[in-house]
């Protein structure tokens, strides 16, 4: 850096990426650059600030946040936020016995407390974690299920709202990614009979909807067992998509196995390391996170995928809700109960993305 | 495909028996004829499963269903069909409306997201950031709410009687999207012939002045030759049968609406929905695209005083559709399959006639294999046909 004391005294200001731009500057790039801009930005912003108004005129201004009668709300001009306070628990725990709702609200503090320690660093340590889930998925199979200590026994086909999203979205991803790495590695193995099975298993489960996926599980899986054995419904949904979600990511993790370069494999034979030690101590670890932001995608996507299952009838929150607009005092506010079911998917999405896009700043730098 | 883990070279058989088990040539020879094994046992087992259950709940199996008589309506059918028609035309009725509904959603999809594409790429600030919002909000929100959403908006639209006027257009209400049509005319459908002699004679055309062009350096403009060719033939067959301009204007009669086309409240909401949802990965693929050219070709290329159509036409698209094109392929793959939803509002698609018949049948397996079958061909001729598009925009190297 001994040069930048020379180049400073010279005439020509050097170019430098960094430098903060003058307001006034920026504005004249950005939306003032051309009679044309001007024109097309005073245009544009008139629009935006018609519809922001009217967003604010409807959704504050004129809304009500608070009534328990559907003629107060009829009668304003404005959203009716009183139907989501009004039908908030049928819409977050779907068809779960009423006076047991607090059990659903314990159940998604552990859950979340439980995956908001599990992504923090400090806490990657499997002699906290192994305990954590098993108290976390011990807990809340106690409080879901019941039948012991008191409890209500509530079937499964009684679970819904939010709980069960959760529930779905994190058994697809605890479930898939390792059939999704197994995938991925029968694909890239040099067995050619594993290289056939993952292909064909992949691609036609990648060409069809995951609809057909959950009418299999639904419909034809009980025909595969053996008279007299049953899987519980939610578990085999559960599967489906999970299995679903594993033939996408298998061919992202596939995409960070290809990527690994030659000699990785070499020095790793020279160190007479085996496969299986050369693929989860050397191979895998880089291939997911080359892959990392991809798979972040793909997990994304299984959560607004667990909302397919509203076809086949289980409770999630979309279910519910669709199910609580039917009721004809309160049906006129859909409008209001959807947006808020938009902004708890928008929300957990956000939320997920942010962390990944902090997990690529830790492998950036080096610390993870 | 050169997907094997390299370094793993089979080694020639040993001769003692246990070198014999410790060779790699042995294992792997073993290992893969376990996976094999346990792969053609679990199917057989599964299959032995299948058919002592379908037997002992007395279900027919076989594909014979396909010509028993459905007994079922559609109500939107673009074949001939009634409920005296078998279940193999039903089947055929749900694949038509799913290749109806996704064509109009593609072509939907597509005008948005290469707008909204272009937006995100805009060198002002304020279209950049509309963009953007429109972007994050249709993708991050579950493809079925949005289908849900527009089902509930449209089912609470005024009812015909008051219904919203589209600039005398057409109306919309919650009998669906209705608007004017031209009276049918024989000369419509030569028209059309009309239209494909003029792209086919354009196509030989502009091949004719390339072949000119490379031979002796002369460049003959084809742009407007083939704009005329394709509008003016179809023009000039119009005019020939005494240019018919009746027009079919929607008119409010009791509870529905008389005269001009109606598109029901289903498709509207089922093309909508998944149309919205695909614009905004659309648009992302679009942006790429833009700026996988760099800037310094488009300044190169200004400077040697080309015309901006051929910077677009000859360095820019080139560049872009070669980066657009196989994500886009995938995109309009999953928006086909994103139609399947329509069973949660009632457009009679194949899944939901499937899942009719399937109910009425009880014969869930084939039921679900046609569909199953029925989405894997759709996918597999929409990737080969953009395959072959792909290679004609692709890298062309010596």
């Amino acid at each position: 850096m001994a040069l930048a004391t020379t180049e400073a005294a010279a005439p020509v200001r050097a170019y430098d990426p960094n430098a903060r731009m003058s307001a006034g500057l920026w504005l004249k790039t950005n939306l003032f650059s051309s009679v044309w801009q001007t024109l097309l930005t005073l245009v544009v912003a008139a629009v935006v600030i018609r519809v922001l108004w009217f967003v604010l005129d409807w959704g504050v201004v004129n809304a009500v946040f608070y009534t328990t009668d559907p003629d107060v709300c009829r009668a304003a001009t404005g959203a009716c936020w009183a139907v989501i306070v009004e039908k908030h628990r049928p819409m977050l725990f779907g068809l779960y016995p009423y006076d047991q709702h607090w059990r659903l609200v314990l159940v998604m503090v552990i859950y979340l407390s439980t995956v908001v320690l599990s992504l923090w660093p400090r806490c990657w340590n499997l002699r906290f974690l192994v305990p954590l889930w098993i108290f976390a998925v011990g807990s809340i199979g106690i409080l879901m299920f019941g039948g012991v200590f008191g409890l209500r026994y509530v079937p499964t086909s009684e679970w819904g709202g939010l709980p069960l999203t959760m529930l779905l979205f994190t058994g697809t991803v605890l479930i898939g990614m390792p059939i999704a790495v197994l995938l991925a590695l029968g694909r890239r193995a040099p067995l050619p009979v594993a290289r056939g099975v993952s292909v064909v298993f992949i691609e036609s489960l990648r060409g069809v909807p995951l609809i057909t996926i959950l009418f299999v599980a639904v419909n034809v899986f009980p025909l595969f067992l053996p008279a007299g054995v049953e899987v519980n419904k939610l578990l085999r949904i559960t599967v489906g998509i999970a299995i679903f979600f594993a033939c996408y990511q298998a061919e992202v993790i596939r995409g960070g196995l290809q990527a690994i370069p030659r000699g990785q494999y070499e020095a790793a034979t020279s160190l007479s390391l085996t496969y299986w030690q050369t693929t989860t101590r050397i191979i895998l670890p880089q291939a997911l996170r080359i892959s990392l932001p991809a798979i972040t995608n793909h997990i994304i996507a299984a959560m607004k995928n667990t909302s397919f299952v509203i076809i086949i009838g289980l409770f999630d929150i979309l279910t519910a809700t669709t199910a609580v607009m039917q009721d004809p005092l309160w049906r006129k506010f859909y409008v209001e109960a959807y947006l808020f079911v938009a902004a708890v998917y928008l929300f957990f999405g956000y939320a997920l993305s942010r962390y990944a896009r902090q997990v690529e700043k830790w492998i950036a730098a080096g610390r993870i | 495909m050169t997907d094997a883990t390299p370094g793993r070279a089979a080694k020639p058989p040993a001769r003692r028996l246990k070198d014999l088990i410790y060779s790699e040539f042995f294992r792997t020879v073993i290992y893969q004829i376990a996976l094999a094994g346990a792969v053609v046992l679990l199917g057989f087992y599964l299959y032995q499963n299948v058919v002592e259950n379908l037997s002992r709940q007395n279900i027919a199996t076989g594909f014979g269903f396909l010509k028993e008589v459905s007994q079922f309506e559609i109500g939107e059918t673009l074949i001939s069909y009634s409920s005296r028609d078998t279940y193999g035309r039903a089947l055929l009725v749900g694949l038509m409306n799913t290749l109806s509904v996704s064509a109009a959603g593609i072509v939907v999809a597509t005008v948005i997201g290469f707008s909204i594409g272009i937006m995100r790429v805009s060198s002002n600030w304020l279209l950049q950031r509309i963009a953007l919002t429109y972007v994050e909000i249709v993708r991050n929100i579950p493809v079925i709410l949005q289908v849900i959403f527009w089902a509930a908006v449209i089912r609470n639209l005024p009812a015909p009687r008051q219904a919203l006027e589209l600039w005398g257009l057409g109306f919309l209400s919650n009998r669906g999207l209705t608007f004017l049509l031209p009276v049918a005319d024989p000369a419509h459908a030569w028209m059309l012939a009309a239209l494909g002699i003029g792209i086919v004679a354009a196509l030989i055309a502009a091949r004719l002045a390339r072949r000119h062009r490379e031979a002796t350096g002369r460049y003959i403009d084809m742009l407007w030759p083939s704009v005329g060719l394709i509008l003016g033939l179809p023009l000039l067959t119009w005019l020939a049968f005494g240019a018919p301009h009746e027009l079919s204007f929607p008119e409010r009669q009791g509870f529905n609406f008389r005269g001009g086309a109606t598109i029901s409240p289903e498709f509207v909401a089922l093309m909508a929905g998944i149309a919205l949802y695909s614009s905004g990965f659309i648009a992302e693929i679009v942006r790429a695209g833009i700026q996988a050219t760099p800037r310094g070709q488009v300044e190169a290329a200004r400077s040697i005083a080309l015309r901006p159509r051929f910077i677009l036409r000859y360095v820019v698209l080139p560049q872009a559709l070669r980066v657009i094109v196989p994500p886009l392929t995938s995109q309009y793959v999953s928006l086909i399959k994103n139609s399947s939803i329509a069973v949660v509002i009632g457009y009679p698609d194949l899944v939901n006639i499937g899942n009719t018949v399937m109910n009425q049948t009880g014969q869930a397996v084939e039921a679900i294999a046609v569909m199953m079958v029925v989405y894997l061909i759709v996918s597999l001729v929409t990737s080969i046909a953009m395959n072959f598009y792909n290679r004609l925009v692709a890298i062309k190297e010596r």
